[in-house]
């Protein structure tokens, strides 16, 4: 008879490998799916997985997918350690945008250094908004983030639509759903002649060593993660579980809505019906690869952008549908949950008792 | 002669690093009464799970009724004979009493048969305890009833107990020294582990004692002396409280003034109008069994549950009703709660940062919000070397700590900040005679130094060695305190027992 047994202490150095390994795992079980669909697996996930990375050129565009799931994922990660189950970065990644672009329309007309900043600052105030619904619901009234946040998504949806095929529609867009395209002064310099690499890129990066600054050498830090382990002790030390839910749903909500934000003003230029791209949902994974942790979130960031490049390198060459994509990142987190499980318990076989 | 119920013969066990058992041999007669001595990493808890065939000795040999065994499992154990009952309980939270029994039992049973045997149990050994109670709302206390029901069913030949009267009140110790004397006489065999040495010369005929994995001396305690055998467990000579004269009483550092609150949900205790005060430089003891208030009043009063009138606590004259934890232990007032694990400490954190969970607020651990790694690993070392915390460091994770030595930092952390007025329950639960004797030291200097000190415990010797005063938490009520010197132990059980009034179970008087 079989039976999981939680380790004593779970190994340290496979807690950091178990997120390679489960790369390496994904990479053999995709290349098996692929094979047995009819495709060539092997160069399918070459691919999605390698040529990313080995093809210089495709760099550039590793970046631009990489900091919105950064930023978002390090919201996420706040979120996640203090058990606030944020699932709607997607909607406060999209309010963002949304109230980032209401400035870019208001401020048509003018320039000045200021618009792109004002609109940044109204980008994290949107996703805040949006997240904050959860939080109130979650503090007041105890109802679960999980839903309310994921919920939420659609509502900004919906949103979305409707303003631009309504309210913000470009006058001069010949009656596409689209707004008007921002002027130079709203939109992120570019950072990298004949290429979308804009601000937003470092700034991931600073977020990223703002995170780990706050969350490994703070007591904030340390207050999200007491709230997260050991709720009777967190009160017993003098936190509040109420203001941690607060403080990572509006961190989580801001930086989405910032990414949202810099997606908007970096390489759409406007906002479409084409704007959710799910960067919100995908940065969920890329919080788990990188352990919730600022650093391994950067590295689970470009991973989860390399499946996307990837995969419309795969479209072109081995003909993979745009799905692959998206089975592809569930396989990972799959395999991830898969590789964490037996990092914390082993299998053991138990006699039968006499 | 019949050859023995249960023989151990050179038993050895070995994990990564240390030996907890070495060549350990001993063997209990049919219907005696075995005490099983050792402080905490003594090797007991190693050998009572080989026995019990929840591990396997590396080396040596077992023999049940003079013929050799190999107990696999603790199932195995259980078709022996073998009953046992935790130190540590294994319940779940989100199921009623009875739900647990059945639980615990390898044939399935059904239900009402159940409920009359459970019930029968309780009566027999006057045991007060709902089968009907999801275990979550239990105390500590209630808990361990549960598990020496489950154990009682069995109908053992071989009983383990592992501190079973930590939390049981004098009449009641009384009452299971009775119980556990009649199951002796009718030729069942019980292997008895606890620190306290009175009870032992009370109960048993016989002991092993245990130092270190090694068996150093087996006795009859009623034979030896107390201090002979804590001094042979510890293996020096045991250091006693030095109580610094009687003291003409300070002033008044802690008021608590009719403090009343519903207790935790579903079925914890309401405090009703709780009125003490707690001069500086005294130890005021709150006796009365857990389930009583005690664990409401303690976050009650570490500012964990709020509490709507701002002047029902008063510290130093200040009223701190509305403040929460960090505020009023910035103002110099510290608790310890009884629960180690998941609320006076992380058991996934390191001991340096279990340091930052509550003494952040009056040592500069974290300037301008900072966590100051230097700091925090210095406040922690001097708190282990201060309180022989057995540990490898600072770093060490919480729950590779034994109970006692996680208790030994914990306390070590609250002393060490030097609180106007220290809160504590249970201080030296499950903690062994050496820690719990210098624990105690400890408090009786904090508060020489002009501290308040609040001891709520169920262990009465513990409160008539340390209090100045002491009161009863009963059913919610406190009672006016009264000087230790002039009470007797007697006394005191009756205080606690006499007006506790509980039912009997359900169903009771109804068995054969």
């Amino acid at each position: 008879m079989l039976e999981w047994r939680r380790r004593r202490e779970p190994s340290r150095s496979m807690l950091y490998l178990s997120p390679l390994i489960a790369v390496v795992l994904t990479m053999a079980l995709g290349t098996l799916v692929f094979t047995l669909m009819g495709y060539d697996g092997i160069r399918a996930v070459h691919d999605i997985f390698l040529t990313p990375f080995l093809e210089p050129q495709r760099w550039p565009d590793l970046g631009v997918k990489a900091a919105p799931l950064i930023m978002i994922a390090l919201g996420l990660a706040i979120g996640f350690r203090a058990n606030v189950w944020n699932i709607g970065a997607e909607g406060q990644y999209i309010m963002g945008a949304i109230a980032g672009t209401g400035v870019a329309l208001l401020t048509y007309e003018m320039s000045g250094w200021w618009i792109l900043p004002a609109m940044a600052l109204a980008g994290v105030l949107g996703g805040m908004a949006w997240a904050a619904v959860p939080a109130l619901l979650r503090v007041r009234l105890q109802v679960s983030e999980i839903l309310t946040s994921l919920m939420l998504t659609y509502v900004a949806v919906q949103a979305l639509y409707y303003l631009v095929r309504g309210p913000w529609k470009d006058p001069d867009g010949f009656n596409f759903p689209q707004t008007r395209m921002f002027t130079a002064d709203q939109t992120l310099p570019v950072m990298l002649e004949g290429s979308l690499v804009h601000l937003g890129i470092p700034l991931a990066l600073l977020a990223a060593a703002l995170a780990w600054l706050v969350l490994e050498k703070t007591v904030a830090g340390y207050g999200v993660k007491v709230v997260g382990l050991a709720p009777a002790a967190a009160r017993h030390g003098g936190f509040s579980a109420d203001a941690v839910t607060w403080a990572s749903l509006l961190a989580g909500g801001g930086l989405a809505g910032l990414a949202g934000l810099f997606e908007a003003a970096g390489p759409f230029g406007q906002l479409t019906p084409q704007f959710p791209t799910n960067y919100g949902f995908t940065a969920i994974i890329v919080a788990f690869l990188g352990r919730l942790h600022p650093l391994g979130i950067v590295f689970g960031g470009v991973i989860l952008a390399a499946t996307y490049v990837g995969g419309e390198v795969a479209q072109t060459t081995v003909k993979l549908p745009q799905a692959a994509t998206g089975m592809f990142q569930a396989l990972l987190l799959f395999v991830l949950l898969a590789t964490d499980v037996l990092v914390k318990y082993r299998i053991v076989r138990r006699e039968r008792s006499a | 002669m019949s050859p023995p119920r249960l023989a151990l013969s050179r038993i050895s066990k070995s994990f990564p690093g240390v030996k907890a058992n070495e060549d350990v041999s001993l063997s209990v007669r049919a219907g005696e009464i075995h005490a099983l001595l050792g402080e905490n990493g003594a090797g007991k808890s190693t050998l009572v799970k080989i026995i019990y065939g929840v591990q396997q000795a590396d080396e040596g040999s077992i023999a049940w009724d003079g013929e050799p065994v190999a107990i696999a499992s603790p199932k195995a154990a259980r078709r022996l004979g073998i009953g046992m009952v935790f130190q540590h309980f294994s319940l779940f939270d989100a199921m009623t009493v009875i739900e647990n029994i059945a639980l615990g039992l390898d044939e399935a049973v059904d239900r009402e048969g159940l409920k009359r045997q459970v019930a029968a149990i309780l009566e027999s050994y006057s045991l007060p305890l709902d089968p009907e109670r999801e275990v979550h709302t239990l105390s500590v206390g209630e808990r361990q009833r549960v598990e020496i029901v489950r154990c009682l069913l069995q109908k053992p030949r071989l009983l383990i107990m592992d501190e079973p009267t930590s939390v049981l009140m004098p009449q009641e110790v009384e009452r299971l020294f009775q119980t556990l004397r009649q199951i002796a006489s009718q030729g069942c065999s019980i292997l008895y582990i606890s620190h306290k040495l009175h009870e032992i010369k009370t109960l048993c005929e016989a002991a092993t004692i245990l130092r270190g994995g090694r068996v150093v001396a087996s006795c009859d305690p009623r034979l030896e002396s107390t201090t002979h055998m804590a001094e042979l467990m510890i293996g020096a000579e045991l250091r006693r409280v030095e109580r610094r004269p009687a003291q003409s009483a300070g002033a008044v550092r802690l008021e608590v003034d009719g403090l009343s609150l519903p207790g935790d949900p579903p079925f914890g205790t309401d405090l009703a109008a709780i009125s003490f005060e707690a001069r500086a430089g005294e130890i005021l003891g709150i006796a009365g069994v857990a389930g009583n208030g005690q664990s409401e009043l303690l976050t009650a009063l570490s500012g964990e549950r709020p509490v709507t009138r701002d002047g029902a606590i008063l510290l130093d004259g200040r009223p701190i009703g509305g403040l929460g934890a960090g505020a009023r232990r910035s103002l110099g007032l510290a608790c310890v709660p009884e629960e180690r694990n998941g609320h006076a400490a992380v058991p996934d954190f390191t001991l340096a940062e279990n340091s930052v969970l509550t003494a952040r607020h009056r040592v500069p651990l974290a300037p301008l919000g900072f966590i100051s790694a230097g700091d925090v690993a210095r406040f922690t070392d001097a708190v282990i070397k201060r309180f022989d915390v057995r540990t490898t460091g600072p770093s060490a994770p919480a729950r590779a700590l034994s109970g006692g030595n996680l208790q030994k930092f914990i306390m070590g952390r609250e002393i060490g900040q030097e609180p106007g007025v220290l809160v504590v329950s249970q201080p030296s639960w499950g903690v062994d005679a050496g820690a719990a004797a210098s624990i105690r030291q400890e408090l009786v200097d904090l508060a020489a130094k002009g501290s308040a000190v609040v001891v709520i415990s169920q262990d009465l010797d513990e409160l008539l060695e340390l209090a100045d005063r002491l009161c009863v938490l009963n059913e919610g009520r406190l009672s006016p305190p009264r000087p230790v010197a002039s009470l007797g132990i007697d006394e005191i059980g009756l205080m606690m027992g006499g007006v506790h009034g509980e039912a009997p179970p359900a169903g009771a008087g109804n068995h054969a």
